[in-house]
C-alpha cells in the first residue's frame, strides 16, 4: 500500500513548525505503511559553496564524534556535525565527488542518503510514529518536506530500501505504488555510468528523473517523459530545494489527496492525514487528475 | 416528532458509532444522527438498514455509507473512495467532490454527487441511479449492468467501457467513450427519466441538453474473429 505526505508552508513563521505539522501527517499514514518510513527537510539553502550530506550507518553506536573529528583531520575540511541516532547531518564545503571518495575509503559502513544545499534526510525501519520520535521529526523546522510510510511488496524491508530516494543534488521521491519495468531501466541507465544502491523500484524512477535533468530536462520534461518510459502505477511526490510537484499515472489508482490555503499546501495519500492542519476546513481539498504535473513554489 | 442524535467522531470510533447504528437504532425512536469531526475517518455509516436520516458534517474517507438500506446519508463535504459502493436503496449524497468508484456496484437507490466524481463512478452499477453535478473521470460506469449514470459536467476516457444494460447521460463533453459504448438519439422517455432524476437530486439541470450513452451490445457474444481488437 504505502502512504505518502508532502507540506508546503508559504507563512514564514510556519517555517518553525514544520515538523510539528508535518509528523502527525507521517504518523496517521502509518496505517497504510508500517514497516519503515522517511522525511526530507528542505532548509533555506546553504550558501553555495556548501553542502549538507545526509549520512545513514547500520553499525550500533558509531561513533559520529569520532567520525567528525577523523573528516577533519585527513581531508583539512572544516565543517558541522548533527548526528541522531543512526543519521547525521554533516555541513561542508568539501567537494561533493571528493567527499564521496573519502567516505567509501575511510567509512564503507557510512552511506551517503542525501546531498544538496537545502535537503536533510532520515529514514529507516519501524513504524512511522516511532522513527519521528527516533529522529525527533517534531523539532525539524524548514520550508517543505516530504515523508513516505512504506508497506513493502517489490523489495526487501531495509533503512535503504525505506523511502524518500534522493539522486543528485537536492532532489528527493517518494512513491506510492509499483514500477513494473525498473530494472530495464535500471539496465539503461547503468549503461551511462549510474549507479544504484538497491534494487528498488522506486530508486529506479528516482534516478531516470535525475538522469533526465542532467541532460538538460527539467522536472516537467522529465516526467512526461516518464509517463511512457516508466510501466507500472505511481503517485509521485517530489521536492527539489524551492518546489514539491505531485504527479499520478494515467490509472490513478494509487490515491492523493492535496489541500491548499494561502498558508500552505499539504498532500496526502488520505484526507486523515490532513484533518488536524490549521484551517484545514477552509481550504481547496482536491483529488489531483492523472498525468497531471502539479507543482508548487516557495 | 423528529428526534435527534449526535455523535463526535473526535470522541468515539468509527465502530462504536456504527455499532450504535446497526444495534441499537431501531426501536429508539431516534429518526436523525449528527456525526461530527469525521475528519477523514473510513467505514462511517456503512451498513445502514433503517429510516433514518444520517448527515456527517464534514469530509470523510473511504467506503461511506456502503451498502446502505433505506437511510439518507449526507455528507457535507468531500469523500474517499467507494461512497455508497454497493448501495441497495435509500439516498447518498456529497455535497463536495467524491474520490474514486463513486457507487461501485450500487443494486439500487440514489448516489448524488454534487461536486465532482472521480475516476471508475458507477463501476460494475447493478440497478441504483447516480446523479453527479460536476464531471466524472476515466473509466466511469465500466462494466455497468443496469441503472442511470447523470452527469451534468465532463466525463473523462473510457466512458462505460463494456457496458451492458445500465444508460449514461453527460450534459458537457465527453473525453472518450470506451469498448462497446455509443451515443444513441435521446428520445422523450430520456428526457423524462433525466427530469426526474435531476429533480430527486435537487440539481437544476436543463434535461434537453444530454447525450444519451449505451451498449452497443456487440460484446455481448464472443467474437473469436475480433482477435482482441475491440
Amino acid at each position: 500500500m504505502c502512504g505518502i505526505v508532502g507540506l508546503l508552508v508559504k507563512r514564514e513563521d510556519f517555517r518553525e513548525r514544520l515538523g510539528q505539522l508535518v509528523t502527525p501527517m507521517l504518523d496517521c499514514m502509518g496505517t497504510r505503511g508500517p514497516d519503515s518510513a522517511g522525511l526530507a527537510v528542505f532548509h533555506e539553502p546553504l550558501e553555495s559553496a556548501q553542502r549538507r550530506f545526509g549520512l545513514f550507518t547500520a553499525q550500533v553506536g558509531f561513533d559520529w564524534q569520532a567520525f567528525h573529528t577523523d573528516f577533519t583531520s585527513s581531508t583539512g575540511c572544516e565543517g558541522s556535525l548533527r548526528c541522531v541516532a543512526s543519521h547525521a547531518s554533516k555541513v561542508s564545503s568539501i567537494a561533493v565527488n571528493d567527499f564521496k571518495i573519502w567516505l567509501k575509503r575511510a567509512y564503507p559502513a557510512v552511506h551517503l542518503i542525501s546531498v544538496g544545499r537545502a535537503i536533510e534526510m532520515y529514514k529507516d525501519e519501524g513504524h512511522p510514529g516511532e522513527i519521528a520520535e527516533r529522529f525527533h521529526f517534531r523539532e525539524l523546522q524548514g520550508t517543505h518536506a516530504v515523508g513516505h510510510t512504506r508497506m513493502a511488496t517489490e523489495s526487501a524491508v531495509s533503512p535503504a530500501h525505506a523511502h524518500p530516494y534522493t539522486a543528485g543534488e537536492d532532489f528527493c521521491l517518494v512513491h506510492n505504488g509499483s514500477l513494473s519495468n525498473p530494472f530495464s531501466i535500471r539496465r539503461k541507465l547503468e549503461r551511462r555510468g549510474i549507479t544504484f544502491e538497491t534494487d528498488n523500484d522506486t530508486e529506479a524512477g528516482c534516478r531516470f528523473l535525475e538522469w533526465r535533468m542532467r541532460e538538460g530536462d527539467t522536472l516537467e520534461q522529465a516526467i512526461e517523459t516518464s509517463f511512457s518510459e516508466l510501466d507500472g502505477f505511481f503517485t509521485f511526490l517530489m521536492a527539489t530545494a524551492d518546489r514539491m510537484v505531485l504527479v499520478r499515472d494515467a490509472f490513478a489508482c494509487k490515491p492523493a489527496v492535496a489541500a491548499e490555503t494561502d498558508d500552505y499546501v499539504a498532500v496526502s495519500s488520505e484526507f486523515r492525514a490532513l484533518a488536524h492542519l490549521p484551517d484545514i476546513q477552509s481550504a481547496n481539498v482536491f483529488e489531483p487528475a492523472p498525468e497531471q504535473i502539479y507543482s508548487w513554489t516557495l | 416528532m423528529t428526534h435527534a442524535m449526535q455523535f463526535d467522531l473526535a470522541k468515539l470510533s468509527v465502530r462504536e458509532i456504527n455499532q450504535f447504528l446497526h444495534h441499537q437504532l431501531s426501536g429508539s425512536g431516534v429518526d436523525r444522527i449528527e456525526i461530527l469531526h469525521p475528519d477523514g475517518n473510513h467505514s462511517i455509516a456503512v451498513g445502514m438498514d433503517a429510516d433514518v436520516a444520517v448527515d456527517i458534517l464534514g469530509h470523510a474517507g473511504y467506503f461511506i455509507a456502503g451498502m446502505n438500506k433505506r437511510a439518507s446519508v449526507t455528507v457535507h463535504g468531500n469523500v474517499g473512495w467507494s461512497v455508497a459502493e454497493n448501495i441497495m436503496s435509500g439516498l447518498v449524497r456529497v455535497k463536495g467532490h467524491a474520490s474514486e468508484s463513486a457507487a461501485a456496484s450500487g443494486h439500487g437507490g440514489l448516489v448524488v454527487i454534487e461536486g465532482d466524481a472521480s475516476s471508475r463512478c458507477g463501476i460494475s452499477m447493478k440497478g441504483c441511479d447516480i446523479v453527479v453535478g460536476g464531471s466524472v473521470g476515466h473509466f466511469s460506469a465500466f462494466m455497468a449492468q443496469a441503472g442511470t449514470l447523470v452527469v451534468c459536467g465532463d466525463a473523462g476516457p473510457n466512458l462505460g467501457d463494456s457496458l451492458y444494460e445500465a444508460t449514461i447521460y453527460v450534459r458537457g463533453k465527453i473525453h472518450s467513450l470506451g469498448a462497446d459504448a455509443r451515443e444513441e438519439e435521446l428520445q422523450a422517455a430520456d428526457i423524462e427519466r433525466v427530469s426526474h432524476l435531476l429533480a430527486a437530486a435537487e440539481i437544476d439541470c436543463d434535461a434537453s441538453q444530454f447525450k444519451r450513452i449505451a451498449s452497443a451490445r456487440s460484446l455481448y457474444h464472443w467474437n473469436a474473429d475480433a482477435h482482441q481488437e475491440y
